[in-house]
C-alpha cells in the first residue's frame, strides 16, 4: 500500500497565545506537528506494518519548519515531501487543499491518504474534505479504526465516530481519511527513528514544480482579536452532607440559569 | 562557539517529555502519597529506550550522546524526582561505570541487558557509617578460590528493592596502605543467595521511588564480577559519581524549570487586592531568580555533557554543575511554595513535593559540602585530574549507533 499521510506544523499546545499588531503570537513557543495528525501517522504506520508498503509524510508549510515532517519520520514514515513556495503565505484552506491534491497526484499511485480530523490552529478539520473532492475520491471523515483494508479489491471498510453512535463504511480506494483520536494512542518517535530522521533529506517542491499556478484565496483574516477576559467568581458550597451539598449546588445553577 | 542544541537533541527532549506528561505526570499526585512508583513507569523506560539511551546500540542501548542523557534527565525531574532517579542509578551509577570499566565480556553479559532494559541495576556505594567518608565502608569482600564472599550493609540505595544487579564496592584488602586503595567493585546479581533488601519508609521526599537497603550475608560472587581491578574500587565509584552526579545536575535543573512555570502560571492568576501577584516586584524578584538560576544551571549541566561528549575528564565541571543546580533547585522549590501561599503547603499543588524532593539531591551523590571541597581543591590548585587507566567513552555517532 502506499499511503500518504498530511501533516502539519503547528504551535505547542503549550504556548502562551496572544494577538500582536493584529497577528495571531505565540512568541518563541516551538511549532510541533499538529497532534491529531500523530493519530494519522500511528494508523498508517499500523497499515502498512498489516499490509505492507510505505508510508509517505506530506507537509505544507515554510521550508526551515520542519518540526512536523521529522517528527513523522522519526515515527516511522518512510520518506517524506515537503511543499514550500514563498507564495502560499496566508494561504486559505481552499488554497491549501488544490496544493496538496498536486501533490498527491505528483507522489501517484496512493491508496490512502489520512489526515488528522483538524488541526488545533485554526480548527476548521475541512482540509480532508476538500482534498478528496479534489482528487474527485471518497472522503471517509471521522475515522476511528480500520475494520478491514483489501488492497487487492481496491476496497477498505471503517469505522466512524460520530456523537450519535458509530457508522460502519466500505469504501473504494483510493481514499481520503480523517482520524480520530478515538483511533488510539500513538507511539512516541524512537531514539533509532530520531536519529534516522535528523538526517533524512526530502524533496521540497513550489508551485512550480507542481505544475500550477497560485491558487486563489476565498478566506482572509481582516481582524483578530482576543476574547475579552471573564470576571469569575467561585464559591464553595458548604453543607454537611454530600446530598446537602448537591441540593444547595441545583438550586443555585437553577437560580443563575444554568439548568 | 556553538550553544544550540540539534535537532536530534530537540526531538529527544520532545519525545521524553510528552511521555513523562502523559504516562507520569497525571498519577505522580496519588503515587507520591502512597509512596511507590507506578508498576508500569520503570518497563514503559525500558520499552521506549529511555533505560539505554546513553550506551552504544552494539551494547544493547540506543546511541544517544550524554547531551541527550542530560536533556531526558530534565525532562524527568520536571514531572518528579523519582523518574530522574531512575536514571541517575540505572544509567548513571549502573550503565555507564561497565562502559567506562567493565570488561568486554562483562558488558556483553551485563550492560546489555540493563541497557535493554530487561534488567535493572542500581549502585549499591554508602553505607550507614560511611557516605562522604567513603573510603571508609566497612563492607568486606574475601577471596575463596574463584569467589569473592562479601559481607556488610549498603543504605540510602536508590531501587534497592527494584533492581536485579548492582554495583558494589567493598574492602578487599583492609591492610592497604591507605584505606581508598583497599577497595573493589563488583557487578552483584541481586538475587544471589544471602543477599537480603528493602525499602526505607518515612522519607522526606522522591516518594514514588525505592530508596532502601541491601544486606550481604556471605554472598558468593564470580571473581570475574569485579569491575575494574583488585583495589581500583575508589576510583571506579568516583567514576560512577562522575555520570551519577551529571544525570542529578541536569534532573534538579528540570525540578527549577518545574518550580518556575508552577510559580508563572499561579502568580499570573492570583489576585491580591484585584492586582495579579505577578506584578508585584517581590513576587517578581523571586521568579526573575529562578529563571536565572535555570540559565546557569543548564549552561553548567550542558557543558559537562558536552565535555563527556568530546571524552574530556569532568568531575570539576559536573560536580559544579550538581552543586550548583541542586542548591538553586531547593532554593526555587522553597521560593514556589512561598508565592503559593497557604496553596504550597499542600500537595494539591505540587510545588510542596518539589520542595521536598529538591532536598535529597543536596545530600546523595556526594552532599554539596563535598562538591564545595572538590571545587575548592580545583580552585587552590591542590588537585590534579590524573589520568584513569579507563576513562568514560568519548560520545561516537559512528561506533555508537
Amino acid at each position: 500500500m502506499k499511503i500518504i499521510v498530511c501533516v502539519k506544523q503547528v504551535p505547542d499546545t503549550a504556548a502562551t497565545m496572544a494577538v500582536e499588531n493584529g497577528n495571531i503570537s505565540w512568541g518563541d513557543a516551538p511549532l510541533i506537528i499538529n497532534p491529531w495528525d500523530e493519530f494519522a501517522v500511528e494508523a498508517a504506520l499500523n497499515l502498512v506494518a498489516d499490509q505492507g508498503g510505505e508510508v509517505t509524510a506530506l507537509c505544507l508549510g515554510k521550508e526551515e519548519e520542519t518540526e512536523a515532517i521529522k517528527h513523522a519520520l522519526a515515527m516511522g514514515a518512510d520518506a517524506a515531501v515537503l511543499v514550500s513556495d514563498p507564495a502560499l503565505k496566508g494561504s486559505d484552506n481552499v488554497a491549501a487543499s488544490k496544493v496538496l491534491a498536486a501533490a498527491i497526484t505528483k507522489i501517484g499511485e496512493v491508496d490512502l491518504v489520512l489526515f488528522g480530523q483538524q488541526s488545533v490552529d485554526t480548527d476548521t478539520g475541512l482540509l480532508p474534505v476538500q482534498v478528496a473532492r479534489l482528487l474527485k475520491w471518497p472522503s471517509l471523515t471521522l475515522v476511528s479504526k480500520f475494520e478491514e483494508v483489501t488492497p487487492a479489491e481496491n476496497s477498505l471498510q471503517v469505522v466512524r465516530s460520530m456523537e450519535e453512535g458509530n457508522q460502519i463504511i466500505k469504501s473504494l480506494m483510493p481514499a481520503v481519511v480523517s482520524v480520530t483520536k478515538d483511533y488510539g494512542e500513538p507511539r512516541y518517535p524512537s531514539f533509532m527513528g530520531i536519529r534516522k530522521a535528523s538526517k533524512a533529506e526530502y524533496p521540497v517542491w513550489n508551485l512550480a514544480d507542481l505544475g500550477i499556478d497560485l491558487p486563489s484565496s476565498s478566506i482572509s483574516w481582516p481582524e483578530v482579536n482576543e476574547p475579552v477576559e471573564q470576571e469569575i467568581v467561585t464559591e464553595i458550597i458548604d453543607g454537611d452532607t454530600a446530598e446537602e451539598k448537591a441540593k444547595i449546588l441545583v438550586e443555585k445553577l437553577i437560580a443563575e440559569k444554568v439548568l | 562557539m556553538d550553544f544550540g542544541l540539534s535537532e536530534e537533541h530537540h526531538m529527544v527532549q520532545r519525545m521524553v517529555r510528552d511521555f513523562a506528561a502523559k504516562e507520569a505526570a497525571p498519577t505522580i499526585q496519588k503515587q507520591d502519597r502512597l509512596g511507590e512508583m507506578a508498576p508500569h513507569v520503570i518497563p514503559r523506560m525500558a520499552e521506549l529506550g529511555i533505560l539505554g539511551i546513553s550506551i552504544p546500540v552494539k551494547y544493547g542501548g540506543q546511541g544517544m550522546d550524554y547531551v541527550s542523557l542530560g536533556l531526558a534527565c530534565e525532562e524527568l525531574e520536571a514531572v518528579d524526582t523519582s523518574l530522574r532517579v531512575v536514571i541517575s542509578v540505572h544509567n548513571g551509577l549502573s550503565c555507564l561505570t561497565l562502559l567506562q570499566w567493565g570488561t568486554e565480556e562483562q558488558k556483553n553479559k551485563f550492560l546489555v541487558p540493563l541497557a535493554k532494559g530487561e534488567k535493572i541495576g542500581c549502585g549499591a556505594f554508602t553505607e550507614s557509617g560511611a557516605g562522604s567518608d567513603f573510603a571508609h565502608i566497612q563492607a568486606t569482600g574475601k577471596i575463596d578460590g574463584s569467589f569473592y564472599i562479601l559481607n556488610g550493609e549498603k543504605m540510602w540505595i536508590s531501587l534497592a528493592s527494584v533492581a536485579d544487579y548492582a554495583v558494589v564496592t567493598v574492602r578487599t584488602n583492609p591492610k592497604a596502605s591507605q584505606a581508598y586503595q583497599g577497595l573493589s567493585t563488583f557487578l552483584v546479581d541481586l538475587n544471589s543467595s544471602g543477599i537480603s533488601r528493602g525499602d526505607l519508609h518515612g522519607k522526606l521526599g522522591v516518594r514514588a521511588g525505592s530508596t532502601g537497603w541491601i544486606a550481604f550475608q556471605d554472598v558468593r560472587v564470580p571473581v570475574e564480577n569485579m569491575i575494574g581491578r583488585e583495589g581500583e574500587g575508589f576510583k571506579v565509584t568516583m567514576s560512577s559519581f562522575d555520570s551519577g552526579r551529571y544525570t542529578v545536575a541536569a534532573g534538579a535543573t528540570g525540578l527549577i524549570r518545574a518550580a518556575l512555570n508552577a510559580s508563572g502560571a499561579y502568580a499570573d492568576q492570583r489576585k491580591v487586592s484585584g492586582e495579579k501577584i505577578s506584578d508585584l516586584q517581590l513576587i517578581q524578584a523571586k521568579i526573575a531568580r529562578m529563571s536565572l538560576d535555570y540559565q546557569a544551571a543548564r549552561l553548567l549541566y550542558l557543558k559537562a555533557g558536552w565535555m563527556k561528549n568530546k571524552g574530556e575528564r569532568n568531575t570539576k565541571e559536573t560536580s559544579a554543575a550538581k552543586w550548583y543546580a541542586t542548591e538553586a533547585s531547593f532554593k526555587a522549590a522553597s521560593e514556589a511554595v512561598q508565592i503559593h501561599g497557604a496553596y504550597g503547603f499542600s500537595d494539591e499543588f505540587p510545588v510542596e513535593r518539589y520542595l521536598r524532593n529538591s532536598k535529597g539531591a543536596m545530600i546523595y551523590e556526594g552532599s554539596n559540602e563535598i562538591q564545595s571541597l572538590i571545587q575548592a581543591d580545583y580552585a587552590l590548585e591542590r588537585r590534579q585530574d590524573k589520568k584513569l587507566r579507563k576513562e568514560c567513552p568519548p560520545y561516537d555517532q559512528d561506533s555508537w549507533t
